[in-house]
This record gives structure tokens, sequence and C-alpha cells, in this order.
């Protein structure tokens, strides 16, 4: 998941294609024996410079499952599952927003009252006065991105630290909530409207999940097969063809599985359908384009990035932009949930619980808050494990206090990880530059 | 030699506040030629580079671009001319890798989308002519050696086909081993018929690589020595002042390169 960008990278999003191979398949031992040992080098150079490959959270998230199912065996159920990949959706934009901030070595610490902005934005105008939703939507939307366009220029240009600016907007953005909600208290959005539609909609139809499933794995087979095509054009050396049809492979089942699950309770969520969409996009800009490349850059050396010709100042502002609009987006689907937007969310998005989970979201899923490592994908495995453990507790009825205190140690946990495999980064212990 | 030098510096002062960090410095850089630039602590040589490279223009002097007058404000200006630096902090991005980092800034695309097959390709092939081994394009740079990753900020200094290249102290932080190799490829690098200026501390690579040495001395010229006939107690002595400046510029008067 460096910005490396070869279809090692090309996410499957759980990782799930690393590490299943079994040696020992008949005619095809040998390739399959050069296969393992190239992952076991690709799995060594990358330990060397400090990442951890997903397949350590994807185990976590399997023991949270197990967990939680022998405590309750609704846990696992098609239903659970299914709004759980709806209660992802919120956090997980919003933690998407926090990568491209991570990315450039950067925090934002507003987005869990920028979320909360928007939302009472939306309410304010369609409900109160009378705006029409889909303006109100664009005016929510657009409120987060100029939140994020002024927190980032103070940071570039002014040079005030991201963490500070970003933590005046925390109480800033949320005093302003508070101020717009607080003549009319709870506003109810309409609960036939588009906003309450994000996270009510469903495609029943079962050709939709299946179709979604079988588009997925046969992209990334085609991207996969074409790069190899085009390598092999070229004369240089490729990955062996068993390691892309195991990755296919894994990526297939884990897919259908989904698609199946989706559909044994009421088909695929459009919330979970506009979260992937958001992933692919986001990961594609990143580390296929120009434009990401000069992100990476700027997480790998600031200097390095000034020197190659990289606006160091646009970019700075641009993230922030990203990620306060991302945030207002995730608002949106926090207001769409609780078909409402009140003071007392707001005070609870204030308070930073939205926050912590974006961050462990995006932290957990491997993105360094150091800078230049991570990718959108990293999200969606973090907010899964995020959002199982505090469904799993809201599920046994643990208190808010306790649920508090675990969200907490496990951020810590995550960041711990996250230092510890920077320290790791440089062989040696050499100093870094000069 | 009948060519003119690619660059030529006459004069160049430079002053910091109260110090005068370089005064009437006189240098020339010849295609295919190694210089060595060689001084003590604070003698001018990191000020020369960053004249040379845009980064700190000087207050006076002229600069000649192969025979013609130019200026040198900014490091665009520098880039402009043909004239790479490598700095001795490399600049490298640490979480890109190699073919990353060669093509930083210079990325090859179609409409935004980056081409990385034909970006590897021709890294590859970078790699090859400079007999440059590293074990993989596709590793961070952060997994490479400290000799590797030198190789690979002078390759990527290489990739706008420049005609000078600075280099600030590239064996600084080397074993002995990597140094030799970083030497082989200054050599590879100069038969292509490149000019290098080569700050460095250390004789040994002097000797080894260099063509002639100019000495600064608390900011003025002290001396050029062709390296093949000076000995090593006449440049150390230049270096630190121990030498008769007279002789030794007489010894530099013979050489027909200074003027």
């Amino acid at each position: 998941m460096s910005g490396g960008g070869s279809p090692r990278d090309a996410g499957t999003g759980g990782g799930a294609g690393t590490g299943t191979a079994t040696p020992g398949r008949g005619p095809r031992t040998r390739g399959w024996q050069r296969s393992l040992k190239g992952y076991a080098d690709e799995v060594r150079g990358r330990v060397r410079v400090g990442e951890r490959g997903p397949i350590l959270v994807v185990l976590g998230l399997i023991v949270i499952w197990l967990i939680f199912q022998s405590l309750d065996d609704n846990f696992l159920s098609p239903r659970n599952l299914s709004n759980l990949s709806v209660e992802i959706v919120g956090t997980g934009l919003v933690a998407v927003g926090i990568v491209f901030v991570l990315l450039i070595g950067e925090i934002d610490l507003s987005v869990g009252s920028v979320s909360g902005l928007s939302g009472a934005v939306f309410a304010v105008l369609n409900v109160n006065l009378g705006m029409p939703e889909w303006l109100a939507v664009i005016v929510g939307v657009a409120s987060g991105m100029a939140v994020g366009a002024f927190q980032g220029a103070f940071f570039a240009w002014l040079g005030v630290p991201a963490f500070v600016v970003t933590l005046a907007g925390l109480l800033v953005w949320n005093g302003l909530t508070l101020y717009l909600l607080g003549a009319s208290g709870t506003i109810n959005i309409d609960e036939e409207g588009l906003v309450a539609s994000l996270t009510s909609e469903y495609f029943g139809a079962m050709a939709v999940a299946y179709g979604l499933a079988a588009i997925g794995t046969a992209g990334y087979l085609l991207a996969a097969l074409r790069h190899r095509n085009r390598n092999k054009a070229a004369g240089m050396p490729n990955r062996p063809l068993s390691e892309i049809w195991v990755r296919g492979g894994a990526l297939a089942v884990l897919a259908f599985g989904t698609a199946h699950t989706l559909n044994r309770f009421q088909g695929l969520p459009l919330a979970l359908l506009i979260f992937l969409v958001v992933l692919v996009v986001s990961d594609y800009v990143l580390r296929r384009t120009r434009y990401g490349r000069k992100v990476y850059a700027l997480g790998g050396g600031v200097e390095a990035a000034r020197r190659a010709g990289v606006g160091v100042e646009r970019v700075r502002i641009a993230m922030f932009m990203v990620s306060g609009t991302l945030a207002a987006i995730g608002g949106l689907f926090v207001a769409s949930g609780l078909t409402s937007a009140s003071p007392t969310t707001a005070r609870a998005a204030g308070s930073g619980m939205l926050l912590i989970n974006a961050i462990a979201a995006a932290v957990i899923g491997g993105t360094s808050l150091f800078g230049g490592r991570g990718s959108p994908w990293s999200v969606l495995l973090g907010v899964l494990v995020i959002q199982s453990i505090a469904s799993g507790m809201a599920l046994l009825g643990v208190e808010d206090s306790v649920q508090f205190m675990i969200t907490g140690g496990v951020l810590l946990a995550a960041v711990a990880a996250d230092s510890l495999s920077r320290r790791a980064e440089t062989p040696g212990g050499r100093p870094r530059a000069g | 030699m009948t060519f003119p030098p690619v660059l030529s510096l006459r004069g160049i002062s430079k002053r910091f506040g109260g110090v005068q960090a370089l005064l009437d410095v006189e240098l020339q850089l010849r295609a295919g030629e190694v210089v060595a630039l060689a001084g003590d602590n604070g003698a001018g040589k990191s000020t020369l580079i960053k004249v040379i490279s845009g980064v700190g223009p000087a207050d006076r002097g002229v600069i000649e671009w192969e025979g013609r007058l130019v200026h040198i404000k900014r490091p665009h200006d520098a880039h402009a001319l043909g004239i790479a630096t490598v700095y001795q902090d490399l600049a490298m991005c640490d979480n890109l890798d190699v073919v990353g980092n060669l093509f930083l800034g210079r990325e090859i695309d179609r409409v935004g989308i980056l081409d990385e097959v034909e970006m590897e390709r021709r890294a590859r092939e970078l790699m090859r002519t400079l007999s440059i081994r590293i074990p993989d394009v596709r590793m961070p740079v952060a997994a490479l050696s400290a000799g590797q990753r030198q190789a690979v900020a002078i390759s990527r200094s290489l990739m706008g086909a420049p005609k000078v290249l600075l280099l600030d102290e590239p064996t600084a932080a080397l074993g002995v081993e990597q140094t030799s190799h970083l030497l082989d490829l200054i050599e590879q690098v100069r038969d292509r018929g490149m000019a290098i200026l080569l700050i460095s501390h250390n004789m040994g690579d002097i000797k080894a690589v260099a063509d002639r040495v100019a000495v600064l001395r608390l900011g003025r010229n002290n001396g050029l020595f062709d390296v093949s006939t000076a000995s090593q107690e006449q440049i150390i002595s230049s270096i630190t002042g121990a030498a008769d400046n007279a002789v030794a510029h007489r010894t530099a008067g013979t050489e027909e390169a200074w003027p």
C-alpha cells in the first residue's frame, strides 16, 4: 500500500488475497512455491520499511466477530451484518477524508464537528426554510468544503499547525451547529426524502448485489492481467500468474459471500454502494494519477516534493478541502441514520466520538499518522473493526462509559503499532536525511 | 582543450551580513571532466554550490554558460540551463519506490493517469546503463542502503539530461565498498560527457576520480591542481593554508585552464 502502485495493491480492501495460498497443488506446485517465496520476500520488504500488511487486522476482525458471535447468536446474522454495512458508511466516509489529510502528514480534528454542521445546515435549510432538498444537500456539502478551504489556508499560508487550526475548528463549527439548531431544537428530516433514503434504500433485486460482486472481481482481474501483459510486452519481470488468480479468487469469495449475506436480508444497501464507489475513486486518484503522486510525495518529504515542483501549499489546502467535504457527506449519512439533526447529536459529534472513530478506522486499517503511507481501502477494514466493536457492545447492552474506554484503547493500540513500525522503518537506526 | 568551458564563473562574491563568504572566486567546468571542490569547513564550498544551483545567487560576478553570459537567480534558471544538483540530504521521498522517486515531478502520464509500466521500463533501463545494482526498482527508497539511495539520487538528477552535475559530499555517509561503487558511477557519468563538480573532504575520493581540484580557503580561490601531477601534501596544505599562496598560484598559473 505504498504509493508504488502495482497491482499487488489493487484493493481487495480486505487484503483477503494475501497469505491464503496453500502449497502443493498438483502440477503447479513449482509456481506456487515461487509465488509463496515472492510473497514472503515482499512481506519482508514491507516489514523492513514499516508496513504492516492487512493480515493482522483481518485476523483481529475475525476474532472480534467470533467473540461477539459467541456472546450473542444474532451478531453474525444477515440482518445485523447488513445493518453493520450501513452503519459503517457515515464514519467510513469521514475516515476516507482523514486518510487524505494523514497522507500528507497532517491531521484534521474538526471532521466530527464539520459533519454535525453539514447535517444541521441541511436540516435548517430544507425543513425550516423550505429549500429544495437537493439544493440543501449541495449547500450542506459545500459548507464542509468551505470549512476545509478555510482551515487549509490557515495552515498552508499562515503556517499555523494543522492540529491547532482544526482543534479550534472543532469548537467553532460545533458552536455554529448548536447556534443554527438553537432556535428550533431537534429538527426531524423528511423520512421519505433524499437524505433519509441514503441509509434506508436497498436494492432488493438479488442481481444487483451479485452483479456488483461480479463487476468488482472481473474489474480486478482485467486490470491485473492487462498490467501483466503490458509488463510482459516491455520485457519486465512479472509476478506469477497464479498469484493473480489466487487474489482474484479470494476477492470473488469475499465479494460474493458479502452479496449473498446482504441478499438474505434486504439486498445491497445504497449507502454501501456509495461508500464503495468513494473508495474506488479515491484509491484510483491517489494511486494512479499524477495528482495522487504529489500527495504521496508530500507525505514522504516536504522538501523533496517542493524541489520536484509540487505546489505544496495548494495540495495542502486541497487535502483539507477533501477532508471537509467528505466529513460533510458523512454527516449527511449520520443525519440520515437518525432522520434528525439535534443539539444532542451535535454535542455528541463535538465530543469527538465520531472524530476518534474516524481516525481509529484510518489508522487501524494501516494508514500512518506520520504521512505518506496508507490508502483509502485501509478505511474499509478499520471502520469494520471499529463499528463491529460498537455494534457488538450495543447488542450486548454495554454502557457508553465502557464503550468509550474500549474504543479509546483500540485507537491507542493502533497508533502504538503505527509508531513502532515507523521506528522499524530506518534500517540500522540510521538517522534520516543528511 | 579547444572547447569553451560549459560553465565558467568569474569574480563571484557573496556576503552574509558581516561575513564575506565568497570573494572573487573563479571556477571553470568542462564537459567530460570531474572537478573536485575542496576546502576546510566554512571555506565557502556550499555557498558556491548554492550560487551555481540558484538557491543562493551571488552578489557580484559573472557566470558564463557555453561562452555566453547568463544569470542564475532561481533554482529554476539552473535547471533550465542544464545544471543538476544532488544535495547532501538527497531530497528523496522515502515512502515512494525507486521508480516513483526517479520520475518525481516528471511523471509519464496519459491525461493525468500514470503510465507505471513505461516509467518502470525506463527506470530499469537507466539502472542498467549506469550499472546500478538495487534489489528491485519497486522497492520503497526507505528500504535501500545509503549507497543505493545516493546512486538513485544521482541517476534521478540525470533524468533531465543535464550538462553539469553538482554533487555535495556524496560519499560522506558511505562505507568503503559503497564509495567505490559511487566513484564508478561518477566516472560513468563523466564519460557520458558531463561536467561534474564534486564537493569532497576525502582526499582518496578526489585522487581517485577528479581531474582537477579547486581549493577554496576563507572564501577565496587558494589553488587549482591537476590531480595527476599535484601531490596530496600540496593539496592538503593548500586547504589548511599551510602552503605559500604564491607558490600555489604559480602552480595554478601553469595550468592552462586557469585564465
